[in-house]
């Protein structure tokens, strides 16, 4: 265990219920398509229905002498306007040193059109029905090309380009880590693992579909953009920054109540951009929201990679080397952070919670005629984990050994241990979570259950899965000399009124996550105030100063890091104040159950006293300004390191292929925990999404590229009958990186499950030539194959 | 969805003549099909002719052996009917796996047949209860009702009334869902009527919408079990094949399905 170097909190693990539930069960949220502005007018986007095309020419005329229509825009308006694309802000370069190859990304197609559901052309109407009918109309000359789908395909001699300046759809081609080493040790092995691995595409699914609102008002030459996004200062940073639209201080991103993101929703997407520059050609407001067939066609997808792996194994079972090549499909464009995520969030930890001498991995990140992909639930994270916990459980079959005890033999034990790939692993005792897991899962009792199961006719399986993953990206520094555009601290806010009541401004955003109830806790707590004293006000670029959001598990050990850290200093002046107004020693100022007392005496004064007399002025101490409010920003000093081991039991129908989950246990280490129950949540949502990727979801394009999986018919989401009710546990080291110790829980489920249960399936079928999904045609395939 | 003009017929006539005046007018009857198709614009009738409401249309009558459900007979009605689950609970338990709760209060058993969607389950009972289809014209036995995928005897403007069936000795329905949809990868309905005559009808694996396998009935009238449908012969060329699975898994599912359907019935 290391040291501590956490604040004293008190106890604030308590699963408090979530305060804006109150507002979203009983359908009183406010969310972006929940705005209706005056004069509002409603935009939808004429989309290519081909993957790969030339735009000969467009018509527009009898579309815009349809009824109700205001404006129709295409490639051509936003050109004229000189309207920029959408940059990728993490810049990777190639290991031969060329930076990677970023074509432009139009917001509207430019002679061009590179995926099914590239927008071509935006109708502006008085109603979406008007808007929809008037897109009909609009007559687009296409020059159909020849299409790239998958990855390996895209870069094989003679295959379609993409981009005319990304020479074979090569993106980059990336390395980390010591080649030479690895195959020393691969050279050298005693026994080598061997696998080829696909990791299927994704494609988010927000329950709230993406959706955007642009007002230009004339009066103040200002812009205001309501969006669904996990992060409205970037967005609005990046959207001053790239589109000649609006400069940051003439803009304004309000992003409201937003229903779930799982990545989907970090990145600037063509549709805002769109409506905001619109509503200032049109001039009025601009309303788009995405229907569900948008919302599979054009948002960003995640994951799909094809990788080839191979692992040394001494005699005595020890790893020696990893070997890692992978091919990335990033689609049609760059997305804002998709260069990072195949890297930087890949392959760094594919030492697994393992201690591995040589790794080396290679990525080749490629285009095709698909819709960009990007960073979702994880990131980068579950590909590296399903690569090593595939290998792990495969290995230990060949090698004849306990899965479990070789992962045990093979774990990192002491720390801090730095991977030969970046990481440095602060805290963690993997055992610890290895053991819990099996404990709950009574893996002794396996084989017993399994030939129970053999009787009735049913093929019963384990398998693990020993997680490690990265939150909470930092320093800014670090990812700064990785090609971040951007840092990732985190600022906040405490405000504190006259009357002694709290309003929290911070740069994170809750689309899910409830953070106005975790928030509140670690305030409430602070000052021993009731929680309905606390207000969290985030999402609003006018309201908070400039933040950077939330994704990859961070508003926990980032954003709450600022919160302590502006609380510090708030509860530092309330202490003088007191001091002085008391007559004390500032050291013997102890605030607690809303007063602000002097150990060891019965002088005190209430809480509130205190903030009054901050703001009267009327008696401080020499020299302080009046108020009471502060700000700060923080930096980590380190990624964070979550871990855990989940186990997985199955039970097989050979006759169907039919995968029922019999047992699903999740022995997590998340650091500190503020509300356990809401901790429960994002694991129960992880591992189903996890279950959702390895069972059920796939994003299928024919070989034309036309998106098959385009609606929930095909598409297939986990359901409540899918899943078990999951075994969960806690088992914390704190994280010595943040006053807090916390490590982050977002993705931890959607990471850790997705080898489990193909661990499982594997080992109940006897074959692990097994891809992902397993469907029961393929587990049926597999058993029969 | 495009515009179009609703209209709640009160009779069947009514209907008739509402469907006359429409330009390019569709009935309705729970619209769990049509109305998304609808939604999406790959349908855009002018008129829809909601056909729900109409009296001579609703009704479960059971008289001994004989069961007749009217057209617009909710899936949930049907479900949950005292009298039909005394002398056919298969139908009874096929109508409660249709969609989910919402879909089986809106969705009718008139509609489902008329749509003859390849993967819903009324058609296969249809068949293998060998139900007589009534319409505002005829009868129409419903092997020569079913036609292929989406595909019906109906003619332009004839309305399905009821459907009529003697409930056999024994009937079970076995479904395999598909992952995504949950409409029928396949559905095996079997049902045994009596003195030889033995009925399957198959659901959602066909690459021609439902259809009876005659060599399983004729294995299953010699030796009612379920070993006697194992190993049958289910033409691989006659399956669907799509991203859910190709036509081997689909024959085998036939085979599984119509095994668990002879073990439930018992």
């Amino acid at each position: 265990m290391n040291d501590m170097t956490q604040t004293d909190l008190g106890p604030i693990a308590k699963s408090v219920l979530r305060r804006e539930d109150q507002r979203f069960l009983t359908g009183v949220g406010m969310y972006t398509d929940d705005v209706a502005l005056p004069g509002q007018t409603y935009g939808v986007f004429l989309r290519s229905p081909h993957a790969h095309a030339r735009i000969v020419a467009i018509d527009t005329a009898e579309a815009a002498k349809a009824p109700g229509v205001i404006r129709i825009f295409t490639g051509a308006d936003l050109a004229e306007a000189k309207v920029g694309g959408l940059p990728c802000g993490w810049l990777i370069h190639s290991k031969d040193g060329s930076p990677m190859k970023e074509p432009p990304h139009p917001v509207l197609a430019q002679g061009k059109v590179r995926h099914v559901g590239d927008q071509v052309a935006l109708v502006v109407a008085e109603s979406v029905l008007q808007a929809k009918d008037a897109a009909e109309l609009i007559v687009v000359d296409y020059e159909e090309l020849p299409a790239v789908i998958e990855a390996v395909d895209a870069l094989k001699p003679g295959a379609p380009q993409v981009h005319d300046n990304a020479p074979g759809n090569l993106i980059y081609d990336w390395e980390i880590g010591d080649g030479k080493a690895a195959d020393a040790a691969i050279k050298k092995a005693a026994h080598v693992t061997r696998m080829q691995i696909h990791n299927n595409r994704l494609i988010p699914n927000a329950m709230e579909p993406r959706a955007a609102l642009g007002v230009y008002d004339a009066a103040e030459d200002h812009f205001t953009c309501w969006t669904t996004s996990q992060n409205p200062h970037v967005a609005r940073l990046v959207m001053s920054a790239f589109y000649n639209v609006a400069p940051e201080h003439k803009l304004r991103v309000i992003a409201p109540d937003v229903g779930g993101g799982f990545g989907s929703k970090i990145y600037i997407y063509p549709e805002e951009i769109c409506c905001l520059w619109a509503s200032k050609r049109a001039g009025v407001p601009v309303k788009w929201v995405a229907d569900r067939t948008e919302s599979f066609l054009a948002d960003a997808h995640g994951r799909d990679h094809v990788t080839t792996v191979e692992m040394a194994f001494d005699k005595d079972n020890k790893i020696t080397g990893l070997k890692v090549d992978t091919i990335a499909n990033l689609g049609a464009y760059m997305s804002l952070f998709s260069s990072s995520v195949p890297t930087y969030l890949y392959a760094t930890l594919l030492s697994g919670q393992y201690n591995i001498a040589n790794i080396h991995c290679n990525v080749r990140t490629v285009y095709t005629n698909t819709a960009p992909v990007d960073a979702y639930r994880g990131a980068g994270r579950p590909e590296a984990t399903y690569v090593v916990e595939r290998m792990m459980e495969t290995a230990a079959r060949e090698l004849g050994m306990s899965p479990a005890e070789l992962r045990r033999k093979n774990f990192v034990k002491s720390f801090p241990h730095q991977t030969p790939v970046i990481m440095c692993y602060d805290a963690g005792d993997y055992n610890a979570t290895l053991d819990a897991a099996l404990k709950a899962a009574d893996y002794d009792g396996f084989a017993k259950r399994k030939s129970a199961a053999a009787k009735k006719g049913k093929l019963r399986g384990m398998g693990l899965s020993c997680y490690i993953e990265a939150c909470g990206i930092a320093p800014s520094a670090a990812v700064g000399s990785l090609g971040a555009g951007v840092g990732l601290w985190e600022s906040a806010e405490v405000r504190v009124n006259p009357v002694g009541t709290v309003e929290i401004l911070t740069g994170s955003h809750s689309h899910g996550q409830g953070h106005e109830t975790t928030f509140t806790q670690l305030v409430s707590e602070r000052f021993g105030l009731p929680t309905d004293n606390v207000q969290i006000i985030h999402g609003d670029t006018d309201k908070v100063q400039f933040g950077m959001g939330t994704y990859g598990s961070r508003s926990g050990a980032v954003g709450m890091s600022a919160i302590v850290k502006a609380l510090d200093k708030v509860e530092g002046k309330a202490k003088k104040i007191a001091a002085h107004l008391l007559e004390a020693d500032e050291g013997d100022i102890v605030i607690e159950n809303g007063e602000v007392k002097v150990a060891g005496t019965d002088k005190k004064l209430g809480w509130h006293e205190v903030c009054l007399a901050a703001y009267t002025g009327h008696n401080l101490p020499a020299g302080m300004e009046p108020g009471l409010k502060e700000g700060a920003f923080y930096d980590p000093t380190n990624f964070t390191f979550p871990a855990g081991t989940y186990v997985c039991e199955v039970e097989v129908d050979p006759e169907t292929g039919k995968t029922e989950v019999i047992q699903f246990v999740a022995a997590d280490d998340f650091g500190t925990i503020i509300n356990p129950m809401i901790v429960e949540g994002q694991v129960h949502g992880g591992i189903t999404q996890g279950l959702g990727q390895a069972l059920l979801e796939n994003a299928v394009y024919d070989d034309n590229g036309q998106l098959l999986t385009a609606s929930y018919m095909d598409y297939a989401m986990p359901r409540a009958d899918d899943v078990p009710s999951y075994k969960l546990s806690t088992h914390e080291t704190v994280c010595p990186g943040n006053p807090l110790g916390m490590k982050g829980c977002g993705e931890a489920g959607a990471i850790g499950s997705p080898p489990a249960l193909i661990n499982a399936i594997t080992d109940a079928i006897g074959n692990n030539a097994l891809a992902m999904p397993a469907t029961p045609a393929r587990v049926w395939a597999a058993i029969n194959g | 969805m495009y515009s179009t003009n609703y209209h709640r017929a009160s009779s069947l006539k009514d209907a008739q003549a509402l469907f006359k005046k429409a330009g390019d007018g569709k009935f309705v009857s729970g619209g769990q099909t049509l109305l998304p198709t609808m939604k999406q614009r790959l349908a855009a009738p002018s008129d829809l002719i909601d056909l729900r409401h109409v009296k001579d249309l609703k009704g479960i009558k059971v008289s001994g052996k004989k069961v007749t459900i009217g057209a617009a007979t909710t899936h949930a009605e049907v479900a949950t009917n005292d009298k039909i689950v005394k002398v056919c609970p298969a139908i009874c338990s096929l109508a409660s796996h249709i969609g989910d709760p919402a879909v089986r209060h809106m969705g009718t058993i008139g509609g489902s047949i008329a749509n003859n969607d390849p993967a819903a389950d009324y058609p296969a009972a249809m068949m293998a209860l060998g139900a007589t289809i009534h319409t505002n014209k005829r009868q129409i036995a419903a092997d020569k009702f079913f036609k292929g995928m989406f595909e019906t005897a109906l003619k332009d403007g004839e309305i399905i009334t009821a459907v009529e069936f003697s409930a056999p000795k024994k009937a079970a329905y076995s479904k395999y869902p598909n992952p995504a949809s949950r409409y029928a990868m396949c559905g095996v309905f079997v049902a045994d009527h009596g003195k030889g005559d033995v009925r399957v009808a198959v659901t959602g694996a066909g690459n021609d919408g439902v259809f009876r396998h005659k060599a399983m009935e004729k294995a299953l009238a010699a030796d009612w079990s379920p070993e006697a449908v194992a190993s049958a012969k289910v033409n691989e060329g006659d399956m669907l094949s799509d991203i859910h699975g190709n036509e081997a898994y689909r024959a085998n599912l036939v085979r599984v399905m119509a095994k668990r359907a002879v073990a439930a019935a018992g």
